[in-house]
């Protein structure tokens, strides 16, 4: 008991680093149904590397990072759209492109100066462990604006997530509600890559609501697995981190996947053996 | 069988179904249409008028632009000239009086949805963003539901029913809409004798109430048989009028390039590109009557 309690008990660092990590996995398990559900995981990934030349910029100049991240994902948004829209190319593409060149830019801004390597780390993994009660706060408003919208937007996403050209015969347009959904998951990038880093932002996203995807037979129960999935990767993650003196952002991480592949497993061992005693029954 | 042929024997008796009045205004009106894509006109120059309670069935091969004139009726295809006009309105202005299926669900195998969420969905055009589904919908996905045998599939996750299972979904979703005017892209797909009697039966009870069909289909039998007008498209409108007038040999040899009457097995092919002035060259001969 001591060993799971107490690192959060006796380290406040601990304590926020846990907070923190919950409303993460609360934004991520929301935001990642809608990236699994409409198959937006490329543009996810873009997204979190691809907001690292703003950090890095705002660093250098000495803004807020968040800010920073903010414009580079609004760069991201806008010039995918626009190659989209005004060449024959698909989005994956163009996603490809903006993906490899801001990460670049990035790069190439960190390397400029000596200082920054400490930031860059800091800046693709996380400091999870630093977190001060300003950033949990700024991750608690991020964490209810993101469920509102969820809430507000459900019927359009659900339809959009079905058949966009559904979602536009019934009313809602799909190009409005599909900008909503991409501004909530860059919000999620945006602010979770303080916690997580932008580097593992992308599998918070994913992996949760992947494993969530495996178990449910509705969205909303879906969501509600990958919220728990994201809560005990935060929490697993944090003490192994603690008691084996690992990387936390990385430890997270390395939980959430390995628990997507634990659920991925008894998934298919299950439906195995679903087969084999309907088969049985059918023998008798 | 003896049942769909019921259906049809009905729906063509006079003074049972709803009776279209001449002088309401029509639900979809098409004046010079051209329909296609930015850079490609699929249809040019196209009139036609839909009335309450009538029916159009759409046929033709693949490609010929049945599923373009749909869009372009739902306001998802913007006219490329002439106007179009839904409820005397732009297409795309009624959304509550007009439900559509279309031909594909991109992601309908990988959603976590039921069967009964997805009819459910049907009442999202009525209740917007905010209001509550109450019992009274319930009610209505339900019997949507029965009306297309499907009720008992109610909790299956939507990938484990087969592909004509799925089709009855899609079409008790569009049953569930409650809708004036339906807008349905080769309905009876995958749908085996028991679900194409179900759809039939549907069909004729939605036309008794008054609601309005166009309908795209590969069928000339059953489908056309409940319409009242029929029209025949390959790229361009080939005839447009009553079943009788239009399902003739000649016609829909223009058509599909092929006819196979029944019993009596003639099969002619006419490539694409030739007219009926080939028609002897290629050594094409009327069937027997």
């Amino acid at each position: 008991m001591d060993w799971l309690v107490t690192p959060f008990s006796s380290n406040p660092f601990m304590l926020h680093a846990l907070i923190a990590g919950v409303l993460v996995s609360i934004a991520c398990a929301i935001a990642g149904t809608f990236v699994i559900l409409r198959g937006l995981a490329f543009i996810g990934d873009a997204l979190a590397h691809g907001v690292l030349p703003g950090i890095a910029v705002a660093i250098l100049v000495g803004f807020p990072g968040i800010l920073g991240a903010a414009i580079g994902a609004a760069g991201m948004i806008g010039g995918i759209t626009l190659i989209t829209q005004r060449s024959r190319l698909s989005s994956d593409t163009a996603i490809g492109l903006l993906f490899i060149g801001m990460l670049s830019l990035g790069v190439i801004i960190v390397s400029r100066s000596d200082s920054f390597s400490g930031d860059l780390t800091r800046i693709l993994f996380g400091e999870i462990l630093g977190i001060g009660i300003p950033a949990i706060l700024i991750q608690l408003a991020a964490t209810i604006v993101i469920g509102v919208l969820a809430i507000i937007c459900a019927r359009p996403f659900l339809l959009l997530s079905f058949d966009p050209e559904q979602a536009e015969v019934a009313g809602f347009s799909s190009r409005l509600y599909h900008n909503i959904m991409l501004f909530m998951i860059a919000i999620t990038v945006i602010v979770s890559f303080q916690t997580v880093g932008t580097l593992l932002v992308f599998g918070m996203l994913i992996a949760p609501a992947g494993a969530g995807a495996l178990m449910a037979r509705r969205i909303e129960v879906m969501m509600l697995w990958a919220m728990l999935f994201g809560v005990l990767s935060m929490y697993f993650g944090l003490l192994i981190s603690y008691h084996f003196n690992l990387a936390a952002g990385a430890s997270i991480v390395i939980v959430t996947v390995a628990i997507f592949f634990i659920v991925f497993i008894m998934q298919n061992l299950r439906s195995r053996r679903a087969v084999s005693q309907q088969e049985s029954a059918h023998e008798l | 069988m003896n049942c769909k042929k019921e259906i049809i024997a009905s729906a063509k008796r006079e003074g049972e179904a709803f009776a279209p009045s001449a002088d309401s205004a029509p639900y979809v009106q098409a004046k010079r249409l051209s329909i296609g894509y930015s850079n490609e006109v699929v249809v040019a120059d196209m009139s036609f008028e839909l009335r309450q309670g009538e029916a159009i069935a759409l046929i033709g091969t693949n490609g010929s632009g049945k599923s373009t004139l749909l869009k372009t009726i739902v306001g998802l295809l913007p006219p490329l000239r002439g106007e179009v006009s839904v409820f005397g309105m732009h297409p795309g202005s009624n959304p509550r009086r007009i439900a559509y299926l279309g031909q594909f669900h991109a992601s309908g195998f990988v959603l976590p949805l039921r069967a009964v969420d997805v009819v459910r969905m049907g009442r999202f055009p009525s209740h917007g963003l905010w209001r509550r589904m109450g019992h009274e919908d319930d009610e209505i996905v339900l019997s949507a539901m029965r009306a297309m045998g499907i009720e008992k599939l109610a909790e299956s996750p939507l990938r484990s029913l087969s592909g004509g299972q799925q089709q009855r979904t899609y079409l008790a979703q569009v049953l569930a809409h409650q809708a004036d005017l339906l807008i349905l892209d080769e309905p009876a797909a995958g749908l085996d004798a028991g679900g194409r009697e179900l759809y039939l039966q549907a069909i004729d009870n939605e036309l008794r109430r008054g609601v309005s069909i166009v309908m795209a289909t590969h069928d000339i039998q059953e489908e056309p048989a409940l319409c009242n007008q029929v029209m025949l498209l390959a790229r361009r409108v080939v005839a447009l009028g009553t079943p009788q007038q239009v399902l003739t040999h000649d016609a829909l040899l223009e058509t599909f390039g092929i006819v196979v009457f029944g019993d009596q097995r003639h099969v002619h092919v006419l490539e694409a590109t030739h007219g009926h002035d080939d028609k002897e060259r290629l050594g094409i001969n009327k069937p027997r009557s």
